[in-house]
């Protein structure tokens, strides 16, 4: 196999509280190849978003990595000194945030914006990195670049702006985008334009895409594996199809009937009891025990480790094949 | 007309003034500019029944929402409620009683609930403001009683808004809405910010509540899954108009404006039924100077002359010349 783009060992951030330290990611583990889409899922506050920021080194204090290894392309990035992280952030990894609004600067035309970028991490001239970011919002289905390129960002509708950040994250064809919440501030018919834009980019450019989003029919849509996130951990990761119509993880499950769906008719949505637990009131043993249908003693005591099952990850103690408890579910 | 629905929206219609200021206007030689939020929206609710609006952004959605409740003014038609008008002098001390028996749940959990105020105080309002019950005791225990009812305990009553989580908050403006012994619930995209798994535990308790209390609700997203879960009948809105209007099932069974199909395939797809989902083209245009005729037209595939120059009226549950001519057929998408 070749290296994957990636790599994310052992991860754990930590933010360091007057009541003591909170562990917001607590070891997690995964990889993206090239030209693959890693869909993460999970509710607010499962350490999606801070996943995120951790790849590209926007932990802010009191936040901190307090453990692991994130590497892209083979080259340790969790350690590297603010200099040189500023040189990989932007030209290396591209970011799309959730809100298009408060990603652009609404005082600077969009072309001073992107001819900024474009020549920090490149040596072209102010006449041809124009020329690129012109290309660029060709590319990302800007109708009229040469005229649009002048206008300020309150000029543009949501989806347009968002399809101008995507610009700019691909100024300087990165390796790899972490796209957090792309979608969600957008209409559904909006949403499926900037979808298929992703997904088209991932195709053609080879680029690795970690796309971070509560909303699973998006990741159904484009991610090729997924990550459940649940309490900063990995509850279960595998391909996309496999995860979302076969969930092995009680959480995923639960996640997945959740949803209302324009197929079938239900009369009642299966509902996970309780809500996620607070950062700093994490329970023992699996964080999901108090909510889970399935939950005996060990749950409570012992921290499931991934497990390998059929094409899954997943971290749950009745997927061990040394227990007795597994015939039962299957 | 004999027999009447329990609510009725009639023609209706709201005219936001988005003019610049007046010296800018004589100075720069600019006209008065209007916005037509909302332009002819009829339709009826019946008892116990849940009626959806849906829509994007800026199709008008919440704005009707308000003016059925009573928050905004109408510039035109009319709203009535259990045969009593909204608006209008005619009916004002019936309103005052009807008053007590609508109640809207609103968007963000964070921003609807005082943070100043402890939650016993907050469902308390509406009993204490409408003169339900008398003696304090008797008030903590009705309080008591609504938050069980929707799944809280009643000793949450003494802690403040900011100890509760998203859903948590959308339950107390729940109970805060049933204090009054509200019939009719008007809910302003009530889970859209909240998370899947909790949105499935609001919109269950929701429908428990319609079986045990005969509510009614109108009920406003842009989710079509959620409406599709939730009512028994549907709208869908576009630029401050219904464009289709018809049963839940349906709608998503046999979609016929243009603008439904287009709104459906554009719908992730969860079930991963192989569907290929079709963006949709175009964005929603500018409502201060919208296109003449079917507003939709610059984005529809199947616009003519007439689709561009006339306003096509709502037939038959769709609004669309090409159905009513004929050409479009009605399954054509399924």
């Amino acid at each position: 196999m070749t290296e994957p783009v990636l790599s994310v060992r052992d991860l754990r951030v930590e933010f360091v509280t007057r009541r003591g330290i909170l562990k917001a990611i607590d070891g997690i583990s995964f990889d993206i190849g090239k030209g693959e889409v890693l869909g993460v899922v999970g509710e607010s506050g499962a350490g999606k978003s801070v996943t995120g920021s951790a790849v590209i080194g926007l932990i802010d204090p009191p936040g901190r990595i307090a453990g692991g290894e994130i590497r892209l392309s083979g080259m340790r990035i969790d350690n590297l000194p603010p200099e040189e992280m500023r040189k990989v952030r932007g030209k290396r990894i591209g970011m799309i945030f959730q809100d298009p609004l408060t990603s652009l600067n609404p005082l600077f035309r969009i072309s001073e914006q992107l001819v900024e970028t474009i020549r920090t991490h490149t040596n072209l001239s102010a006449s041809a990195a124009r020329k690129r970011a012109i290309d660029l919002l060709t590319e990302v289905g800007i109708p009229a670049p040469e005229r649009r390129i002048d206008s300020y960002p309150h000029e543009f509708s949501g989806g347009m702006r968002q399809r101008v950040v995507i610009a700019l994250a691909l100024c300087a064809e990165p390796e790899l985008i972490i796209a957090d919440e792309p979608t969600t501030a957008l209409d559904v018919s909006v949403q499926a334009q900037i979808i298929a834009l992703l997904k088209r980019l991932g195709r053609e450019h080879g680029t690795a895409i970690m796309l971070v989003t509560h909303d699973m029919g998006v990741i159904a849509e484009t991610a090729d594996r997924v990550a459940v996130m649940y309490a900063g951990r990995i509850a279960e990761i595998g391909p996309v199809r496999d995860v979302v119509q076969n969930p092995l993880h009680p959480y995923a499950k639960g996640l997945m009937g959740a949803i209302p769906s324009l197929e079938s008719d239900t009369d009642r949505l299966v509902q996970i009891p309780g809500s996620m637990p607070r950062l700093s009131a994490i329970p023992p043993g699996c964080a999901f025990n108090p909510r889970c249908p399935y939950v005996f003693d060990r749950c409570r005591v012992e921290r499931p480790e991934p497990i390998q099952h059929s094409e899954h990850r997943v971290a749950c103690h009745l997927y061990d094949q040394s227990h007795i408890r597994s015939e039962a579910v299957a | 007309m004999t027999e009447r629905s329990y609510v009725e929206v009639k023609d209706l219609r709201r005219v936001f003034d988005v003019s610049k200021p007046w010296l800018n206007r004589v100075l720069e030689g600019g006209e008065k500019q209007y916005l037509k939020a909302v332009d002819g929206v009829s339709f009826a609710i019946e008892k116990g029944e849940t009626f959806a609006l849906v829509g994007e952004s800026g199709s008008g959605k919440s704005t009707v929402a308000r003016m059925v409740v009573g928050l905004l003014p109408p510039s035109g038609g009319t709203v009535s409620i259990d045969r009593v008008g909204m608006s209008g002098k005619a009916d004002s001390a019936e309103r005052q009683r009807l008053r007590r028996r609508i109640q809207m749940i609103f968007q963000d959990p964070y921003a609807s609930l005082n943070p100043r105020w402890q939650v016993d105080r907050i469902v308390a309002e509406p009993i204490r403001a409408f003169h339900l019950i008398d003696s304090e005791k008797d008030i903590a225990a009705r309080v008591g009683e609504l938050l069980s009812l929707v799944g809280l305990h009643p000793a949450d009553g003494t802690k403040y808004p900011h100890e509760f989580s998203g859903g948590q908050r959308q339950r107390i403006a729940i109970a805060r809405a049933l204090a009054s012994n509200a019939e009719f619930i008007v809910c302003d995209e009530p889970t859209s910010a909240l998370d899947v798994s909790v949105q499935a535990q609001i919109l269950n308790l929701m429908r428990d509540l319609q079986d045990r209390l005969g509510l009614t609700y109108l009920f406003i997203s842009h989710n079509l899954a959620v409406v599709r879960h939730m009512a028994t009948r549907i709208g869908v809105m576009y630029l401050g108009r219904i464009v289709e209007i018809s049963n839940g099932r349906e709608l998503f069974a046999h979609p016929k404006h243009p603008y439904t199909r287009m709104l459906l395939d554009a719908v992730p797809d969860v079930g991963m039924t192989g569907r290929q989902r079709i963006p949709v083209k175009g964005e929603i245009p500018n409502p201060i100077n919208p296109p003449s005729g079917c507003t939709f037209n610059p984005r529809c595939p199947f616009a003519n002359d007439r689709c561009r120059t006339e306003i096509p009226a709502l037939l038959g549950g769709v609004a669309c010349h090409a159905i009513h001519e004929g050409r479009l057929s009605i399954d054509a998408a399924a």
